[in-house]
C-alpha cells in the first residue's frame, strides 16, 4: 500500500478522549465519533481533523502535547488503547499511521499517567521532573571555550554507540507512564550510561548518579520491579541494560562516596 | 510600497585582512570585569542550538540569565530534528580542508549574498565548536580507531561534517541543554517553560524586556533586562507545510520587527531536495530525508515521460541519473537550491515518479551492492526506519520516492557583526538572523551557525553592549511594559471575539498554498502580485471570520496558533513584496525571469549585490515598509557565475 492517495472510503473511528479542564479539575472520558479518516495519516493527523470537527460543532478542542512530529522531539505522549506510544514498537504517537487500526474500531486515547507528570489539560502533562533530573548531574562540567582538541581523546568504537545508543532518549517519559511503579529509571539510566561510558564523564561519574538518583527519588518516582514495560514502550528502544548500568553506578558510588563539602562553585 | 530613498546599513564588520578581523575585533570589543557582570541580566529567548548555547556560556561567564522557552521543557526546541551533521573545518581526513576553503565553499553556496567577515569568522570558530561538542560528551560518530569520523555533505567536495548516527542535530542540542541546565541547577540561569513571547519592549530606544503569555494559564506576563537575545528559530512554517515542527513561528522576530527592528532578505527561503513528498490533503507537515543520504543515494528520473513502471523494471539504460548527467564534479551533492529545482524541472516535464508524479527516486540499490546492507543500515538506520514508518515502503528493497520541500530561512532580522539588530540591546542568533547563508545555506552549517553564535560570538559581542552604553535600571512597572502588555491583551482579546468561522489552521493552509505556488521554487513578477492581492484578502478575513473557542485564561492551542497564524500572515506580504523587488535569481530565490540558458540561477550583481532591509513602516489594508541596504562587497572571494559542474 504505498503511494498516497485517500482512494477510498477511510476508517470510521469511535474514540474515547480523556478530557480534563486543568490540573485540579476531575477528568472523564468523552466518546466522538469520525469518519473517512486515510489510513495514510498519522494518529495526531487524524486528532487534528478531530479537533477540526469539534471546532465545527462548537466544542473545546482536545488539548495534546505535538511538535516536530517525527519522533525525535519527544513531545507526544499518549496511551492509546493503554500502550503507550500505542501498538507499534519503536515508534512514537506522531509516527504512528491510521493503517494500523481498522475500520469501524473504537480507541481510547489518554495522557501518560504518572504521580509525578501531573496533568495539564485533557491529554497534556508536566514532565519537568526530567529537566530537574539532568538539573542535578546529567552534564559535563565543561565551560565553553576550555577544551582540546577533538581528536585529543580516542574512545573506542564499541564504547562511542553504546554511548549513542543511550543518548537516543527523546525524554518522552513513556517509560514511566508503562511502569506499574511510574519509574523514571530507564530515563535516568539512559543519561547516566552516556555520560559514564564516555572518558569526558569519568570526573563526575560518582556524584553525578548519587544527585540524579536523590532527584528522582524527590519527584516521586516509583523503583524498577524488572518488569521492563518501558524498554517495550520506548520509542528509541532504549535497553533494559541501562537500568542495570544505572544500579551498578549507583552501587558503586554509593559504597565509595564521602560526604560531600559544601563547595563554592557546586559542580 | 517603497520610499525612494534608500538609507545604507552599517554592518559594523571590521577592516583589514579577513583572517585577522575576528582576533581583531575581539581584542577592540569593549570587556565587562568579572564583579560586573553578574550586574546585567540577559533574557535569552528560545532553547534551541543558539539559544541554550548562549544561555549556557554567558552564565558561565557570570551574567544573570533568564531563559523563556515555548514548549514544556528546553530539549524539544527544533534544532532536536536536524539529522545530517554539522561542519567544522578540522581536515580530520587530510583531505584539503581548511578555514579559508569553508569560508569558500560557504560565500559560493549562498551565491555571494552573505557578508564575507561574518562567514570567515563563522569557519574559523567551526573548528572550536567541534571541540567543545565532544568535551560535553556528545557522541559523535568514530573510527575503530576512536577518532572522529566525517562525511560529505552537498556543496563542498572534502569531508567536514561530523554526525551523531541521523540524529546530529539531537545529540548537539543536548549538549547545549545540558550545559544549561547545569547552569540552572547552580541558580545562574532562570528557566521559564511554557512561555510564549508575544512582544518587544523597547525603552528609550533600547530593547529591555518583553511580555510572554504563560501558556497553560493564560497569564500575561512582563520580564526586563538589560539585554534580549532572539533565538527563536526560522518561519518556514509560513508555508503551512515545511520540515519545520509545528511550534516554529515568526512571532518572537515578527513582534520585534514591528517595534523597529530590521527584516533581511525575507524572500531567502531554503527549499530541501529530500523530503517525504505530500499524500493527502490532512497532510500537517512534511518529512525531511537528510541530505546525508545523497552520499550514498543516487537520484534518477524514467528517461521517457509518463513511465509508470515500478522501479525494479526500468532497465539500467531508461533511467536519467540528471544530477550526475548534468554536474558530473559533483552529482547528487549539488547543493540543496539546484538540486531542489532539477526535481522540479523533471516533475514539470511529467518524469516525475509515484502516484502523484511529484517526486523523484532517491535510490540504494548500488550502494547496498557495493557495501552491504549492514553498512547502509549503521549510516542511516533511523531514517530508513523513519521512511517506512511513513510510507509504509522498504528503501532497502525500493527506492525512496522525494521531493523538495519548505526547510530552513536565510532570511531574519538584520543584525550587524555583533549580531545586534537596530534596535540597542536586541541580539538575534541562529536562525533567526539572516546573517551568514546568503541566499542558500550549505547542509550541515546550520548547526554550525547556531552554536557559532551561541557559544563563541554573543559572549564576545554581548560586552559592548553593556560596557558602551549607559543603561539605567528599568523594571516592569515601566510605562512602556504596562503599554505593550495592553498591546498582548489587545491582541489575544480581539482574536477571542471575531466568532467567525475559520479555523486558524484552515487559514494557515490556504496561505501556505500561495505562497508555495507563487513564492516557492519559482517566482515570476506576475504571481507574486496576484499573491500579493491574495495575502491582502485573506488578512481582512482572517480578522472578520476567525474562530476561536475557549478563553484567554487556560491552555488554549488555537488561540496561540491564530496569533502565529495573524503574524505568520503579515510577514507573507514582506516576503512578496521582497521577492518581487529582487529583480535577479540567486540561490533559493528563483526568479523566472533571470536565468541561464542552463537554467540556472543567473544573479544581477551590478543591482542587487546587497542585503534588503526592511524597516516596518504602517499597517493597512496594505502594509507598507522602507527598504533600506547594505552593500556587500567581495574581497576575498571573486563574484563568478556558480558552477557546480
Amino acid at each position: 500500500m504505498s503511494g498516497g492517495h485517500d482512494n477510498h472510503g477511510g476508517l470510521n473511528l469511535t474514540l474515547h478522549v480523556w478530557r480534563q479542564k486543568n490540573r485540579e479539575a476531575e477528568g472523564h472520558f468523552e466518546t466522538y465519533s469520525l469518519h473517512g479518516i486515510s489510513e495514510h495519516c498519522s494518529f495526531l493527523e487524524m486528532l487534528d481533523q478531530l479537533n477540526e470537527q469539534l471546532l465545527r460543532e462548537g466544542r473545546e478542542p482536545v488539548a495534546f502535547d505535538h511538535d516536530c512530529r517525527e519522533g525525535i522531539c519527544g513531545s507526544c505522549s499518549l496511551v492509546i488503547n493503554g500502550q503507550a506510544h500505542g501498538p507499534d514498537r519503536e515508534t512514537a504517537t506522531c509516527q504512528l499511521h491510521m493503517r494500523r487500526f481498522h475500520d469501524g474500531e473504537t480507541i481510547y486515547i489518554e495522557p501518560f499517567r504518572a504521580k509525578a507528570f501531573p496533568i495539564v489539560r485533557d491529554l497534556v502533562c508536566d514532565r519537568s521532573a526530567f529537566d530537574r533530573i539532568i538539573a542535578r548531574g546529567g552534564f559535563v562540567s565543561v565551560n565553553t571555550g576550555s577544551p582540546q582538541d577533538a581528536n585529543a581523546i580516542p574512545i573506542p568504537k564499541e564504547n562511542a554507540d553504546l554511548a549513542m545508543d543511550a543518548a537516543a532518549c527523546i525524554g518522552c517519559g513513556a517509560c514511566v507512564a508503562a511502569c506499574p511503579n511510574a519509574a523514571a529509571m530507564l530515563f535516568v539510566g539512559a543519561k547516566i550510561s552516556h555520560l559514564s561510558l564516555l572518558p569526558q564523564g569519568q570526573p563526575e561519574r560518582r556524584r553525578r548518579v548519587l544527585a540524579m538518583v536523590e532527584q528522582m527519588d524527590k519527584e516521586g518516582f516509583g523503583n524498577c520491579g524488572n518488569i521492563y514495560e518501558c524498554e517495550a514502550a520506548c520509542p528509541k528502544g532504549i535497553s533494559v541494560e541501562n537500568i542495570a548500568r544505572l544500579n551498578k553506578e549507583y552501587l558503586g558510588a554509593s559504597l565509595t562516596a564521602r560526604p560531600e563539602k559544601e563547595s563554592a562553585g557546586g559542580f | 510600497m517603497t520610499t525612494p530613498t534608500t538609507p545604507i546599513l552599517d554592518s559594523k564588520c571590521p577592516t583589514g585582512p579577513m583572517s585577522e578581523r575576528w582576533s581583531k575585533h575581539r581584542f577592540e570589543l569593549k570587556l565587562v570585569n568579572p564583579a560586573n557582570k553578574r550586574k546585567f541580566h540577559v533574557l535569552v529567548v528560545g532553547t534551541g542550538l543558539a539559544g541554550a548555547s548562549a544561555a549556557a556560556s554567558l552564565a558561565e561567564l557570570g551574567y544573570k540569565v533568564t531563559v523563556l522557552c515555548i514548549h514544556d521543557t528546553p530539549r524539544r526546541a527544533h534544532s532536536i530534528a536536524a539529522q545530517g551533521g554539522i561542519n567544522g573545518a578540522k581536515n580530520y581526513p587530510n583531505d584539503g580542508d581548511s578555514v579559508r576553503r569553508l569560508f569558500y565553499d560557504t560565500v559560493k553556496g549562498g551565491d555571494y549574498r552573505a557578508r564575507e567577515s561574518n562567514v570567515h569568522r563563522l569557519a574559523e570558530v567551526s573548528t572550536s565548536i567541534i571541540d567543545q561538542c565532544v568535551a560535553q560528551g556528545v557522541p559523535f560518530a568514530r573510527e575503530y580507531g576512536g577518532l572522529l569520523d566525517n562525511r560529505s555533505f552537498g556543496g563542498a567536495q572534502v569531508s567536514r561534517t561530523f554526525y551523531a548516527r541521523g540524529q546530529t542535530g539531537q545529540q548537539l542540542l543536548l549538549g547545549a541543554y545540558q550545559s544549561m541546565m547545569r547552569q540552572v541547577g547552580l541558580g545562574k540561569i532562570t528557566l521559564h517553560a511554557r512561555r510564549e513571547m508575544l512582544d518587544l519592549v523597547v525603552v528609550d530606544g533600547v530593547a529591555r524586556g518583553v511580555i510572554a503569555r504563560e501558556l497553560t494559564t493564560g497569564a500575561i506576563e512582563r520580564y526586563a533586562a538589560d539585554a534580549v537575545l532572539l533565538a527563536t528559530g526560522g518561519y518556514g512554517n509560513v508555508f503551512f507545510l515545511s520540515t519545520n515542527a509545528k511550534f516554529s513561528n515568526t512571532t518572537a522576530i515578527w513582534r520585534a520587527h514591528k517595534r523597529g527592528a530590521l527584516f533581511g532578505n525575507p524572500c531567502f527561503t531554503q527549499i530541501h531536495p529530500t523530503c517525504i513528498p505530500v499524500s493527502g490533503s490532512y497532510q500537517s507537515k512534511l518529512t525531511l530525508m537528510s541530505e546525508s543520504l545523497r552520499n550514498d543515494g543516487r537520484v534518477w528520473v524514467p528517461k521517457s515521460k509518463g513511465d509508470r513502471r515500478s522501479p525494479d523494471l526500468i532497465p539500467e539504460a531508461e533511467r536519467d541519473y540528471y544530477l550526475e548527467r548534468i554536474y558530473p564534479s559533483f552529482g547528487n551533492l549539488v547543493p540543496r537550491d539546484i538540486a531542489s529545482r532539477r526535481a522540479k524541472e523533471m516533475a514539470d516535464a511529467g518524469r516525475g515518479v509515484g502516484e502523484s508524479g511529484m517526486a523523484v527516486y532517491l535510490d540504494f540499490r548500488d550502494a547496498i551492492a557495493r557495501d552491504g546492507a549492514a553498512r547502509i543500515r549503521e549510516r542511516y538506520g533511523n531514517l530508513f526506519q523513519m521512511y517506512e514508518r511513513i510510507t509504509a515502503d522498504d528503501p532497502y528493497k525500493v527506492p525512496m520516492r522525494i521531493y523538495p520541500a519548505v526547510h530552513y530561512t536565510m532570511g531574519g532580522l538584520w543584525v550587524d557583526y555583533n549580531l545586534e539588530s537596530t534596535i540597542p540591546g536586541l541580539f538575534v542568533l541562529g536562525e533567526a538572523n539572516f546573517s551568514d547563508h546568503g541566499a542558500n545555506r550549505l547542509g550541515a552549517s546550520a548547526l554550525m551557525q547556531g552554536l557559532a553564535d551561541g557559544y563563541f560570538v554573543i559572549p564576545a559581542t554581548i560586552g559592548s553592549h553593556f560596557a558602551g552604553r549607559k543603561l539605567g535600571a528599568v523594571s516592569t512597572d515601566h510605562p512602556s511594559f504596562a503599554a505593550a502588555e495592553r498591546d498582548v491583551q489587545g491582541r489575544v482579546g480581539k482574536l477571542l471575539s471575531i466568532d467567525g468561522k475559520r479555523s486558524a489552521d484552515d487559514f494557515h493552509r490556504e496561505l501556505g498554498l500561495v505562497m508555495w505556488n507563487q513564492c516557492g521554487m519559482a517566482r515570476s513578477e506576475k504571481g507574486l502580485k496576484s499573491a500579493l492581492a491574495t495575502i491582502r484578502g485573506l488578512r481582512a478575513e482572517f480578522w472578520q471570520n476567525l474562530r476561536v473557542l475557549g478563553s484567554g485564561e487556560e491552555l488554549n492551542r488555537e488561540l496561540e496558533k491564530a496569533g502565529r497564524v495573524a503574524d505568520f500572515i503579515e510577514l507573507a506580504e514582506l516576503m512578496v513584496i521582497d521577492a518581487e523587488h529582487r529583480r535577479e535569481s540567486c540561490g533559493g530565490h528563483f526568479r523566472e525571469e533571470s536565468q541561464t540558458p542552463e537554467g540556472e540561477a543567473l544573479r544581477d550583481d551590478a543591482n542587487y549585490a546587497y542585503v534588503a532591509a526592511w524597516q516596518h513602516a504602517g499597517d493597512g489594508p496594505a502594509m507598507s515598509w522602507n527598504l533600506h541596504k547594505e552593500p556587500l562587497t567581495f574581497e576575498e572571494v571573486k563574484l563568478t557565475q556558480r558552477s557546480y559542474k
